[in-house]
């Protein structure tokens, strides 16, 4: 959208209460060297509204709406860069039952305290997000496949090792269950397909026990013997041809003939 | 048969930038005839109004060039270095459809580096608008080139002979396509078959491992779509001979019907 140049606009005439109100809430300043109704002021505004909307209210982590964003925008950079990125989806495990136990305001707690651990262990180019209730997710550009598990692992121990403090003393020990996959380097995914492989591997860590984390291995491009006997039942002929291995990665070195 | 658009069926890719229907074509194993097919087709899809772009996806190893007798001065290579501008490299084919040759001396753009993905993507978004049908004949093998190339593509054929090493190597191919790409619907055309109807039973038996071994991340098993078989007779073996297309030299033979076959089913989709 582009707005036409010199397009004069009558600030006084905008009702901003509601925005001030707003930001006023979500403990948002304007800045105090700008005048008021002034373009910057209105700058400012427009900037703290665009922030307000872009976090979590709860935890102050980027929320669902920037999650979609961040998500889309590095799907992009992986197709056109190739560096493999790393999505992780966690969740605080059994949190229905901290809920019912020690009320509303101790799970809060938990989710604000899970948060601020998360945010503190990874890089400031990683994108930490509260997508649902107690369900998180960390976007990590540049993440090596190598890298992946001991970087999950270490998020996963340090809530762990992370006591809650909730009100009147006591200390809550919460953990969390992880899931993991890489976006496919070399060819251009979708925020959903990318979602969906990481909260596959996150039902996987919940079903093997909680309070651990399992990537999505790289996919192997090998046929078994059992795949390639049950190919070649059409032909009755399984032993009659020597069959060629198939290698990923290979740079297609074939010797160049007349098809 | 009116020339028909379709919206993209499977779209890895941002759908904003490319216009035209974009197929691309693969086959694991080299040598089942992939350029062959690529061309024939491409001469097949034109006949039935459609503007075709074949583009040469094939980069270091490129053989569209061979199949099609045509060595033009100015290639890819040629504008992936700044020497040409995009429209220059793109000439009309004997088929009435117009190519993009990679040309020699692009060896050098066989791995896929940034460079190789920016001028790719570039030239789609660039031609997608001028046309109704963009056909990436892409290389032997699933090396990333390859599969970056398939990853633009909104549908993908895969060509196999009847041979197990054909077979093994397109399984191999909707497998990776599946597994990494998501892709729940392939085309499949069998080339070089010895009597009609073989190709059916191949793609069939193809689908029977399929469904047992093969899911894509969101638990689907891809389903192959039959496009049709191509016999290997005698117009095919002097076409390939005579460097010219088939659809060109016997437009009536038995195997060029079929080709035609194929390209009204391609046409008739969605």
């Amino acid at each position: 959208m582009t707005i036409p140049e010199g397009t004069a606009v009558d600030i006084s005439g905008l009702r901003l209460d509601l925005a001030l109100n707003l930001l006023n809430q979500a403990g948002w300043t304007m800045p105090a060297d700008v005048s008021p109704q002034s373009a910057e002021w209105l700058q400012a505004l427009l900037d703290g509204l665009c922030e307000v909307s872009s976090r979590d209210a709860l935890t102050g982590l980027a929320n669902r709406r920037q999650f979609e964003v961040a998500i889309s925008r590095e799907i992009d950079r992986v197709a056109r860069s190739g560096e493999p990125a790393l999505l992780l989806v966690l969740d605080i495990d059994h949190f229905k039952k901290i809920n019912d136990t020690y009320g509303h305001a101790a799970g809060d707690l938990v989710i604000q305290s899970v948060a601020r651990t998360l945010q503190d262990c990874v890089r400031p180019m990683d994108t930490v997000a509260r997508v649902g209730g107690e369900e998180f997710a960390i976007i990590l550009p540049n993440c090596a496949p190598a890298f992946g598990q001991t970087v999950a692992e270490r998020v996963r121990k340090k809530v762990e090792n992370q006591a809650v403090a909730l009100v009147g003393g006591q200390a809550l020990r919460v953990t969390v269950s992880a899931g993991g996959a890489f976006a496919p380097q070399w060819v251009r995914s979708s925020a959903a397909l990318w979602t969906e492989r990481a909260d596959q591997q996150l039902y996987r860590a919940k079903r093997e026990g909680r309070n651990r984390t399992c990537l999505e291995m790289p996919v192997l491009t090998s046929v078994s013997n059992e795949e390639k006997e049950l190919l070649f039942g059409a032909l009755g002929q399984s032993d009659a041809f020597p069959v060629a291995e198939m290698t990923s990665g290979s740079n297609g070195a074939v010797p160049k003939t007349a098809p | 048969m009116t020339a028909t658009m379709t919206e993209p069926e499977v779209s890895p890719a941002t759908p904003s930038v490319r216009l035209a229907r974009t197929l691309a074509v693969t086959s694991g194993k080299g040598g089942v005839g992939k350029t062959f097919f690529s061309a024939n087709v491409a001469a097949a899809l034109s006949r039935q109004g459609l503007r075709v772009l074949v583009l040469d996806a094939d980069l270091g190893l490129a053989n569209l060039d061979v199949v099609l007798n045509l060595y033009p001065k100015i290639t890819l290579h040629d504008v992936f270095t700044g020497k040409a501008q995009l429209d220059e490299a793109i000439l009309p084919a004997p088929g009435g459809f117009s190519v993009l040759l990679a040309g020699s001396g692009l060896v050098e753009y066989s791995r896929l580096t940034p460079e190789v993905r920016e001028q790719l993507l570039g030239i789609i978004a660039t031609v997608a608008p001028k046309y109704d049908v963009l056909l990436l004949d892409t290389g032997a093998g699933i090396s990333d080139v390859v599969l970056f190339a398939l990853s633009l593509a909104h549908e993908v054929i895969v060509v196999a002979t009847p041979e197990p090493t054909s077979m093994t190597d397109a399984y191999a191919t909707v497998k990776v396509l599946a597994s990494q790409q998501g892709r729940e619907h392939l085309h499949m055309v069998v080339n070089q078959v010895a009597r009609a109807g073989e190709g059916r039973i191949i793609c069939q038996q193809l689908q029977q491992v399929i469904e047992r071994f093969v899911l894509t991340p969101s638990g689907v098993a891809p389903k192959l779509n039959f496009l049709g078989d191509i016999p290997l007779d005698s117009s095919v073996r002097e076409a390939v001979q005579r460097r010219t297309l088939l659809m060109e030299l016997h437009p009536g033979s038995s195997a060029a019907q079929c080709v035609v076959q194929i390209a009204t089913r391609l046409n008739s989709r969605r």
